[in-house]
């Protein structure tokens, strides 16, 4: 990782490094509350770790000038391994979770381990570290090879990844120590947030000047998407995350936005991180790996423009389907419900050019439990968009708002299309980028896949079940004229629906823990294959640059 | 269409900006306009601010995730309104920097908590919900009554507020911590009320002469939920749909 770098790139680290010390030395020294002094703390022995790190490899030999001429793979690798790791911890916290909402006791008695603060950890794992970290790692991979050039940066690569690793850390310490604004997926205090910012105008920055120096004429569709999600994603961040702290040396900040402002405000990021983190990155992967993963050319190169214009145009106003019947004025509500509804179009291109696209290798997707992943996700994006348009009708909401089912129809979308999209990816990169010639274990792919599948359908069917039987209870008259259901005959109502979703969470782990373990066989397996001349290599090298 | 695409596709710049102009669009539209029309957020002159111990309260709700499991807004739904009260207004969370509506209820709403229960309920029920109702499922924050409050910054939480739009007083940020250490005292200084308010709730929220802890605090917030105005009470038309 280091050797890689040449001596002044190592010394530019080593400095970067010790201005973060400083910083978080600052952050603990002159903090005005102890949980602010605690991550100054973190940040500190993170920059004094990875210090060690660089110095250990700072008198290394200066790396070949021909390395410039290949793919810089490094980061994605250590990104596909962070992926894992994200993975497991995220999951497993999401099923602890889950078994603590069938029995509460299933917990520590100490403040750090009650629910509230357990459940961004998994918010804040599964979506930013497991799936942060996995679109880190393909549009690396995919920028270089769509545009066949190198990544346009030596150190910043890193400093994207690590950056990001940190941010994710920060967030996920934060919670249980007490440290949240409460905003739903964007719960990190201001401190972390303008953390994320540089972090990611960084990405950004690196990702155009990659495109800018590319070999291709064209730019690829997949780039499109990692593009939209890089930018919208910043823009999204930084409105939503507008707070005044309450000093500079204190953890807890004022959101700038009050009230309903607020809440359409929070609504319009928090939608559309589904869009653009959730959606939009994930497309991206699906347009370059399952095209080449079925050796077959994507179905429509017309569709996918439309598609895309389409989610990129439509989603940003669809918000306020979030607050249907609130006090959120009416035209607001209309407005989002409207958008919703036609959104089901630009998505629905998308999930078909993905099947489309697989007419004709159909029976590689039944051999291959990897393509097999990428299709169930594309079969999963289509269902959970048309059960958000659904869901977004004011007559449907007022059933499914506040219940199961939007937890239902978010775990329809994590597991099955991003999660599922994921793997898929994971399972065609890694030994692409070890330089082996498959996973290391073809059984334990396909043994993943089932689990899975089997998790997620567990999942989400019973938490259908538990949704709709809540909002109907809750609505239900007895004769008198009078609710039939008092709270708590609900909450007891829900009982076997949330056991049996904790235990499709732990079907769905194990599958996890199959694939973790497989990559990392993979990535220990001696057997490399060589690479053939003039294959997997920029194209400045046959251009004779 | 087709064709303009397929240059725009060799411009990366160009695509950029395509990109940030297309996504713009949607969101000025949806949230410019609620800055700007006045009908957005009723009027109610009663509209009574935070006490600084209701501040601290309202932090540790935040803290520990309970809009996680509960709601703090009516649907203009009548079965919610039969259940839980008076429909949301705007207005009430006017001061909510950020809100607490909230978007899952594995518990109640509490919009309209303030006043439904005892003191001695809700301590009872926070440091063991399962002793109160026993099918429960909501977490127990025994160590509430236990952890003494931090009260020194709330001038600075207060001042921070009164930056972000809250009309603070500068007398209201100076004595934010006497007034906070008099709300949880029982002895409810002249100061407080001539401050917040005749309505100010000010006793011994814990039950517990001594130490000012977080069990105040949060249930000084709890008890003030849905009462800072009476607005949603005195114009309270049949619910929309
Ligand atoms: C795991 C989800 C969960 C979390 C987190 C949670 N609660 Fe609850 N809460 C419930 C459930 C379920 C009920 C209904 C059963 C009961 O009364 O205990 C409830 C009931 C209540 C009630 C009584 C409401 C009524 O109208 O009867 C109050 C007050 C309350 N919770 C306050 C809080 C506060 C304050 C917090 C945060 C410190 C919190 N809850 C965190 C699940 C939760
Ligand atoms: C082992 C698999 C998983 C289990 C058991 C699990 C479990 C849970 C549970 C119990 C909740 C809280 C629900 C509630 O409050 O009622 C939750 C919320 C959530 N999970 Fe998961 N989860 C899993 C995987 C994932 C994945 C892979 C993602 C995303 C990529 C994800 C994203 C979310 C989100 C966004 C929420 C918040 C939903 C909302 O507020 O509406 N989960 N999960
Ligand atoms: C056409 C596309 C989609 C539409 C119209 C849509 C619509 C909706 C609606 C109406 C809700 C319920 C809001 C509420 O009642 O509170 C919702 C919630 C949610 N959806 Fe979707 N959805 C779409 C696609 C997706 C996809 C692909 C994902 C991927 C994971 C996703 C993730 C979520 C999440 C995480 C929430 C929960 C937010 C929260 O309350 O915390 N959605 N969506």
């Amino acid at each position: 990782m280091v050797a890689k770098l040449t001596r002044a790139e190592r010394q530019f680290a080593l400095i970067l490094l010790g201005l973060m010390a400083l910083c978080g030395l600052v952050m603990a020294a002159g903090a005005n509350d102890d949980l602010f002094a605690l991550h100054g703390g973190l940040i500190l022995a993170v920059a004094v770790g990875l210090s060690f790190l660089v110095i250990s490899g700072l008198d290394a030999p200066e790396p070949p000038p021909e390395r410039l001429a290949e793919y810089y793979d490094a980061p994605s690798r250590v990104a596909i391994v962070l992926t894992m790791g994200w993975a497991l911890f995220g999951l497993a916290v999401g099923d602890w979770v889950a078994w603590m909402l069938a029995y509460p006791h299933l917990t520590v008695d100490a403040a750090w381990a009650s629910f509230g603060r357990i459940r961004p950890m998994h918010t804040t794992g599964v979506i930013f570290g497991f799936g942060g970290n996995a679109l880190i790692a393909t549009s690396f991979h995919v920028v270089q090879r769509t545009c066949r050039t190198r990544l346009a940066g030596q150190f910043s690569p890193w400093f994207v990844l690590l950056g990001y690793n940190l941010f994710c850390l920060l967030a996920v310490s934060g919670y249980p120590l007490g440290i949240t604004q409460s905003k739903e997926y964007a719960e990190p205090e201001w401190y972390v947030d303008l953390w994320l910012c540089v972090v990611w105008v960084t990405y950004l920055v690196l990702y155009l000047r990659t495109l800018a120096q590319r070999r291709e004429p064209h730019i690829y569709v997949a780039n499109w998407y990692y593009l939209a999600f890089i930018v919208v994603v910043a823009m999204l961040h930084i409105v939503n995350n507008i707070a005044m702290p309450v000093a500079w040396n204190h953890s807890r900040a004022y959101s700038a936005f009050a009230g309903v402002q607020d809440a359409m405000t929070q609504w319009w990021y928090g939608h559309n991180a589904v869009a653009f983190f959730l959606t939009a990155g994930f497309l991206g992967m699906m347009y370059y790996y399952l095209p080449v993963r079925a050796q077959r050319p994507i179905f429509s190169y017309r569709m996918s423009i439309i598609s895309f214009w389409g989610i990129t145009f439509m989603y940003m106003w669809a918000g306020s389907h979030h607050l249907h019947y609130t006090a959120l004025p009416h035209w607001v509500q209309t407005l989002g419900m409207t958008f919703s509804l036609v959104l089901l179009v630009p998505s629905w291109g998308s999930a078909a050019n993905a099947l489309l696209t697989l007419n004709g290798a159909w029976h590689r997707v039944r051999d291959d439990a990897t393509l097999r992943f990428m299709m169930v996700a594309a079969i999963f994006y289509g269902l959970t968009t048309f059960e958000g348009s659904f869901m977004a009708i004011r007559a449907v909401n007022s059933l499914s708002h506040y219940t199961d089912w939007t937890i239902g129809h978010v775990h329809a979308g994590a597991l099955g299309w991003v999660a599922f999209i994921s793997f898929g990816a994971l399972y065609s990169l890694t030994p692409a980028l070890w330089g082996r010639q498959r996973m290391h274990s073809a059984w334990a792919v396909e043994a993943h896949f089932w689990l899975a599948l089997a998790g997620t359908l567990i999942y989400v069917f019973s938490m259908w079940n538990s949704g709709v039987i809540q909002g109907l209870m809750w609505r239900t008259y007895d004769s008198g004229g009078t609710l039939a259901y008092s709270f708590i005959d609900t909450v007891v109502a829900m009982h076997p629906y949330y056991i049996a979703r904790a235990v499709g969470g732990a079907l769905f782990l194990a599958g996890a823990g199959i694939g973790a373990w497989n990559v990392w066989m993979t990535i220990r397996s001696p057997d490399t294959v060589s690479q053939p001349a003039g294959g997997d290599r920029p194209l400045t090298i046959l251009a004779g640059e | 269409m087709f064709g303009l695409h397929y240059r725009l596709e060799k411009h990366g710049m160009a695509l950029l900006l395509g990109i940030i102009f297309v996504t713009s669009i949607g969101g000025l539209v949806d949230i410019a306009p609620l800055f700007t029309i006045d009908e957005t957020v009723e009027d109610a002159p009663d509209m009574r601010l935070y006490t600084p111990l209701e501040v601290a309260g309202r932090n540790i709700y935040i803290r520990e995730g309970c809009y996680a499991c509960h709601s703090q807004m009516i649907r203009t739904l009548r079965d919610e309104v039969e259940r839980y009260g008076p429909y949301s207004l705007a207005v009430e969370s006017k001061y909510d920097h950020p809100m607490q509506w909230g978007s899952k209820r594995t518990g109640p709403d509490l919009a309209r908590i303030g006043g439904k229960y005892s003191d001695e309920w809700q301590v009872a029920h926070l440091i063991d919900p399962r002793a109160v109702v026993p099918q429960s499922i909501m977490p127990s924050y025994r160590f509430l009554s236990t952890t003494g409050l931090r009260t020194d910054d709330l001038g600075l939480h207060l001042k921070a507020l009164s930056r972000v739009g809250v009309p603070y007083t500068d007398e209201m940020v100076t004595n934010a911590t006497a007034d906070a250490i008099a709300q949880a005292g029982a002895d409810g200084s002249d100061g407080l009320t001539t401050r917040y308010g005749e309505a100010t709730q000010a006793r011994l929220f814990d039950g517990d002469p001594g130490k000012v802890t977080e069990m105040d605090a949060l249930i000084a917030y709890l008890q003030i939920l849905g009462r800072l105005t009476n607005a949603a009470h005195a114009n309270s038309p049949p619910p929309g749909e």
